[in-house]
């Protein structure tokens, strides 16, 4: 009794590390918004962001990453039954949606500086990039981060180890759908008008 | 006992989810609507920028709490560290943005006057 509560404590302790972590990341965007915010002024843009949003591109995104939270949820659920056929089912559906979601970004990368909008013309530009492009990057680790779990699945199943990683990442999944309200509600929505 | 203490404390429910993505949803689907309709040509601007600029960050607001509540489960009952940590990185992001903002703005009017 007293073996698996210190086990459970130890559970606590490490989902707060992981919790900690998640905020300190929450930093991270915090001074990346600041940055883009006192630097897209259109007044001092050689081009501003507004040429070139396009609202029904990323609310397709948005959709794709919002679908993509409620099937890791489904894939939680599953996983307190113990069915991994169904976890690793529901995984696929997310890496499928969260890989939509990568492939749209970059996409719309690629065609900015192909259009001569790169990262290089202004501090707009530039912090435009580091904004959306760090979102991205954690989107792409936690496509990886999905992958290595699916290989988990398959070899253990669902065990308490298994599950306790889903947890974690179901948090960080749903912490980068956060971050992306942000994203398309300050650079997107606000840059448009 | 032990099969008990492997399912973790704050237990997701079917029902949480498809309330939170329900409300997600149709808080995107306003934001995206208002400032595709504020934009458009066709339609006479029926606030001002400033108005649709409050309203998509009350919004964008609402949506972070949604999420919060139906997808992490975080509560003050079960989760207080999380909780008081959530609160404390809040309050720093406060500082951070506002303060930077509060900063360049205040240079910028310094360099110009």
């Amino acid at each position: 009794m007293s073996q698996i509560d210190t086990h459970h404590d130890q559970d606590e302790i490490a989902h707060f590390g992981f919790w900690l972590y998640i905020m300190s990341d929450c930093l991270l965007f915090a001074a990346l918004f600041a940055t883009f915010v006192v630097l897209h002024d259109p007044a001092y843009a050689v081009h501003g962001i507004k040429e070139f949003i396009d609202l029904k591109f990323v609310f397709a995104e948005t959709m794709f990453l919002l679908a993509s939270s409620f099937t890791f949820g489904m894939a939680i659920l599953s996983s307190y039954h113990h069915h991994t056929k169904k976890v690793m089912f529901w995984m696929i559906v997310t890496m499928v949606l969260g890989g939509c979601f990568v492939a749209m970004e970059l996409y719309e990368f690629a065609h900015l500086i192909h259009e001569g909008n790169g990262p290089a013309v202004s501090g707009a530009m530039s912090s435009f990039f580091a904004l959306v492009g760090t979102h991205g990057l954690h989107v792409s680790c936690g496509l990886i981060w999905m992958l290595v779990m699916l290989v988990q699945l398959a070899v253990f199943g669902v065990n308490s180890d298994v599950q306790r990683r889903l947890g974690y990442l179901s948090v960080f999944w749903t912490f980068l759908d956060i971050v992306w309200i942000f994203v398309f509600s300050v650079v997107y929505l606000m840059g448009a008008l | 006992m032990s099969n008990q203490h492997a399912v973790p404390t704050n237990q997701k429910t079917l029902k949480g989810y498809i309330k939170g993505v329900m409300l997600s949803l149709s808080l995107t689907v306003v934001a995206f609507l208002l400032v595709g309709l504020h934009i458009c040509p066709q339609y006479q601007p029926f606030l001002s920028n400033v108005w649709v600029v409050a309203i998509v960050s009350g919004l964008a607001i609402i949506q972070l709490i949604v999420q919060v509540h139906y997808f992490l489960g975080l509560n003050r009952q079960e989760g207080k560290w999380d909780f008081s940590a959530f609160l404390f990185t809040i309050f720093v992001v406060f500082i951070v943005l506002i303060g930077s903002l509060w900063i360049m703005y205040s240079l910028n009017y310094n360099m110009m006057h």
